[in-house]
């Protein structure tokens, strides 16, 4: 089984920008990487402003967005922020039909999720 | 033999409950519809709700026992994909499937899948028992 970095960790400021390297986030096991690198980053190295950039993506299966929710219940639980940006459309559909459009901060482009963060 | 309809191309596979081999068939059925040459909005709906659909079959179905197998059927036309996916769990009634949205069941993926296969494709349907859920896409339909 491949294990490796799933999440390309990038710091602007003191913002960390995390962007997905998977160009389809499906497969159990990678999901469960993506949520354990992904909770790190709130759990282990303390982050608190994070985007999560989505450039990459082309599928995402509902297991995932499962990580996601649980991403922003970690972050927003420590006190910090999470952003969601550069949905392709496919996918921001997945999020608009689960409502979950609603629950996460959206924004188009990784320079609007930097604005005012 | 589930699928009784004339395709232009019919597969039968069974499968151990394993989630790979699951992708396997996943890839295999999206070949098929690119050689047919289906849009790639309808392969992504398809690859979507095969994904939900084989990953609720191996979890909640057979409940990852190994032992156990799930049975895939696909025919294709010009027209239309259709699958059929078996499992050999207890089934489930639609109406006992909690609600995604609630907080408790957020990591729950089984009730948002179901949604998104809604979304996603033309027909989706479970048998009576609910381990039988068949689904369809039609060309260029949204």
């Amino acid at each position: 089984m491949a294990t490796g970095r799933r999440i390309d960790v990038e710091e602007v400021g003191d913002v960390t920008i995390a962007t997905f390297v998977d160009r389809k986030i499906l497969d159990e096991n990678n999901i469960q990487q993506i949520g354990s690198q992904l909770f790190a980053l709130v759990e282990e190295d303390g982050r608190k402003r994070i985007i999560l950039d989505f450039s990459n993506v082309e599928y995402l299966s509902s297991a995932a967005l499962g990580k996601l929710i649980t991403m922003d219940k970690k972050v927003k639980g420590a006190g910090g922020k999470l952003r969601l940006c550069a949905i392709r459309p496919d996918i921001y559909e997945v999020f608009a039909i689960t409502k979950l459009n609603k629950l996460f901060d959206i924004k188009d482009t990784q320079e609007d999720a930097l604005q005012g963060f | 033999m589930i699928l009784a309809e004339k395709f232009d191309e019919f597969f039968s596979e069974r499968i151990p409950s394993d989630t790979a081999r699951g992708q396997e068939i996943q890839e295999r059925i999206i070949a098929l519809m690119e050689k047919y040459e289906f849009s790639e909005r309808d392969v992504f709906s398809t690859r979507l709700a095969l994904e939900e659909g084989i990953i609720n079959a191996i979890k909640h179905g057979n409940r990852m026992d190994l032992d156990k197998t799930v049975l895939i059927e696909w025919g294709i036309t010009h027209e239309v994909v259709k699958v059929v996916i078996e499992d050999q769990g207890e089934g489930f009634r639609m109406e006992d499937v909690p609600d995604p949205t609630a907080d408790e069941n957020l990591e729950r993926p089984c009730g948002r899948g179901i949604m998104l296969m809604r979304a996603f494709m033309d027909v989706i349907e479970y048998n009576s028992k609910g381990n039988v859920l068949t689904i369809e896409k039609r060309r260029g339909s949204e």
